[in-house]
């Protein structure tokens, strides 16, 4: 019994990964429908920025993040300001090819400064250290820190867009762009804050990528396809349903993992495929077709 | 009208001209070849790509070549100058295979050289055997490079010739090095569902059978896809059934995951050797303090008792003159890297023309002391296959951090041991 208990725990604690992964995936495609393919590179590209103020400047991990957010977020205000703005517009296939050309030139420029190795940020024992709840049941610190960073991060987000004049105009872009730009709000401005609070998300969870495992420029990728699917299952622009969508998708996984390790990823991949066939739209849809 | 039928009209003129052109060009390569007296050599490699690590060594070893092959090689009584080509196979094995066709057809390169897993070797020794050119490639357990090429055992190849140790060796290295210490004799087992893990877990050539033989009991939970970001339900079951000895062949990220997990849910396991993962040592320099105690194959080190034919340099020295060019720490692939440019020297200074026959003749023959050991493709399991050395290793606390030391020497004794194996603290 314990051990189903810490299946489950554990695959909660993925799923927090999953959904702090797939934040600032989620927001991008609410706000500016922008599939961002890139986003996983993204993710990694924060991570060796802080591994490089780790070993260069001897940050701790934790100042390090402090620093990579706002660069990250820098970084996604001008990206999406002079490169991504310009190619908006009804056909969805424009954003998303530049995006993935971004992920070519993020995997070629780190491999160029960084080489081609595998590294990580050494975190000392937080990476090992956990809680025990007596029995098999144990959450580790590092874990619990992602889930708990998952669900500050999100309800924050959920506060910017629910009281706040920016959260109009973000809510307001995704909806119509045509029409919020009438009422004096420069859409472009509000893409690009858009585009940099979800780098500075996508900085926290590349961060902590690099504290939990090892990575390599060309991994970018490889973390596309959960954050994806989470924001999926959770439906599309819905923040709430990003988490509870990485969690599904965490929790599907390990019980499958603990029945039989070959289909684990497997379970999590069907899991997605059935929400998909009974809620295209995901759980709890929030964008507006348009 | 006739006048327009017998005179050669504009269009047939430039047409004849075209032809006669593209002719000339068509004989080019043969006349430069034979008259510019250069040997020309194909380097093929995974340059870029998540195979990049296995090739950081290669700037050191052409910068290498470059100098030791300033005066060209004698060949049959003739100095020929030698160009090294260097392709990317991007770490993809169809991008390996084109460029191999490419240095093959445009080229003209006299022999083929290249490295580092099935998805390089493979493919460029196919094309080389396709073609008629000689060609040689180590750093591939041998069993995939020559069964997954319908390789015969009563036959082998014509033009294609490899070095490198087996998973018989491994198994044995594996085996002999955890008999070190007392353990309880179970061994939790991380093989995924790739070439590597299927080959590794086979029940008729892979580690099963061998660790019932010698006693050891399995904790296999099956194949697992690969990348997995949850290892509980392996840690629980290695934790409940007490399995003290943890082995597998999987990448360093997924290692990671695993290792700091471990560490979370309380998993102590005596004896971690995870091949692929805990090679290079940037990978383990996460782990901090917990990368020392985990234990790895070891197919290169700087204390390994051969020298480089070409300048009488001792493992140490070239892993010293790598660190001295690039600043970076050795790691294994530089020896077998090294190993190809002594290879190259060694059988165009033997061979009697640069013709394929001659040269492949010359491959066929040789017996060369290399940095990675004894190369005699006449005594190796298979036709056209040379085994070299593999010792197990490591990671122990030094004094400018962890650093590998050789603990396993049975199938090699010349080599010497560093040290014992030590259960992780």
């Amino acid at each position: 019994m314990a051990d189903w208990i810490n299946t489950i725990l554990q695959g909660i604690l993925t799923g927090g990964l999953y959904a702090l992964l797939a934040a600032g995936l989620s927001l991008a495609f609410g706000v500016m429908r922008v599939i961002n393919i890139a986003h996983g590179d993204f993710a990694v590209l924060a991570g060796f920025i802080a591994i490089a103020l780790n070993q260069w400047l001897g940050l701790t991990p934790v100042e390090s993040l402090l620093v990579a957010m706002p660069l990250m977020a820098a970084l996604g205000y001008v990206l999406q300001r002079f490169v991504l703005n310009r190619a908006l517009g009804n056909d969805v296939m424009r954003p998303l090819m530049i995006t993935f050309g971004f992920s070519i030139i993020i995997q070629n420029l780190l491999l160029q400064g960084f080489s081609a190795d595998s590294r990580s940020l050494y975190a000392g024992s937080f990476s090992t250290a956990s809680f025990q709840f007596g029995g098999q049941i144990a959450a580790g610190y590092l874990p619990l820190t992602m889930m708990l960073s998952a669900v500050v991060i999100l309800a924050g987000l959920q506060q910017i867009f629910s009281r706040t004049m920016l959260g109009r105009a973000f809510r307001a872009a995704s909806d119509d762009p045509e029409i919020v730009r009438l009422m004096g709000v420069d859409n472009r401005h509000v893409y690009g804050i858009a585009m940099g609070l979800a780098l500075a998300m996508v900085a926290v969870a590349g961060v902590f990528l690099v504290m939990q495992t090892t990575v390599a420029p060309t991994d970018g990728p490889v973390h596309l396809l959960y954050a994806f699917e989470s924001v999926i299952i959770g439906g599309l622009g819905s923040l709430w349903g990003t988490l509870l969508g990485g969690v599904i998708l965490g929790v599907a996984q390990a019980l499958g993992d603990k029945f039989d390790p070959g289909i684990g990823t497997l379970v999590g991949h069907l899991t997605f495929l059935f929400v998909l066939a009974v809620k295209p739209n995901g759980l709890f849809p929030k964008t507006k077709d348009r | 009208m006739s006048s327009q039928t017998t005179s050669p009209s504009r269009r047939r003129v430039l047409q004849a001209g075209g032809a006669a052109a593209a002719a000339s060009v068509l004989a080019a390569p043969a006349v430069r070849a034979s008259s510019a007296n250069t040997i020309k050599i194909g380097y093929v490699a995974p340059a870029s790509g998540p195979l990049a690590l296995f090739s950081e060594s290669d700037p050191f070893v052409l910068a290498q070549a470059k100098k030791l092959f300033a005066n060209g090689i004698k060949v049959g009584g003739t100095t020929y100058a030698v160009e090294i080509i260097y392709k990317d196979t991007q770490s993809d094995s169809n991008r390996a295979s084109d460029v191999a066709s490419e240095l093959i057809l445009n080229d003209n390169v006299d022999m083929l050289v290249g490295a580092s897993t099935p998805a390089t070797t493979v493919p460029l020794a196919d094309q080389a055997e396709l073609n008629g050119v000689p060609c040689v490639t180590n750093d591939t357990p041998w069993q995939p490079w020559f069964f997954s090429r319908k390789g015969d055992p009563t036959k082998g190849f014509q033009w294609t010739y490899h070095y490198f140790w087996g998973l018989e060796d491994i198994i044995a290295v594996y085996t002999s090095m955890w008999s070190q210490i007392a353990t309880n004799k179970l061994v939790g087992a991380l093989w995924p569902n790739d070439p590597d893990g299927n080959a590794w877990s086979d029940a008729q050539h892979g580690f099963p059978p061998a660790l019932a033989q010698k006693g050891y009991g399995l904790d296999d939970l099956g194949r697992f896809p690969l990348p997995a970001d949850n290892f509980t339900s392996f840690i629980t079951d290695f934790k409940n059934k007490g399995a003290e000895i943890v082995t597998g062949v999987i990448p360093p990220p997924d290692f990671a995951n695993f290792w700091n997990q471990s560490g979370q849910q309380g998993y102590k396991p005596k004896i971690v050797t995870v091949a692929k993962a805990t090679e290079f040592p940037e990978a383990i320099a996460g782990f901090g303090g917990r990368a020392a105690g985990l234990s790895v194959d070891t197919w290169w080190h700087p204390t390994f008792p051969f020298h480089s034919s070409l300048t009488g340099q001792s493992c140490a020295e070239i892993a010293q003159a790598y660190h001295a060019f690039s600043g970076k720490t050795w790691t294994m692939p530089l020896g077998y890297r090294y190993s190809l440019i002594e290879m190259i020297k060694d059988v165009f200074s033997r061979a009697a023309s640069t013709d394929p026959n001659d040269v492949v003749a010359a491959i066929r023959a040789t017996n060369l002391n290399s940095v990675v050991g004894t190369i005699n493709f006449n005594k190796g399991p298979v036709p056209n296959v040379s085994k070299t050395p593999l010792a197990g290793g490591q990671w122990k606390q030094g004094a400018g951090g962890v650093e590998l030391v050789v603990i396993e020497n049975s199938l090699e004794p010349s080599i010497p041991v560093g040290g014992k194996l030590a259960p992780i603290a």
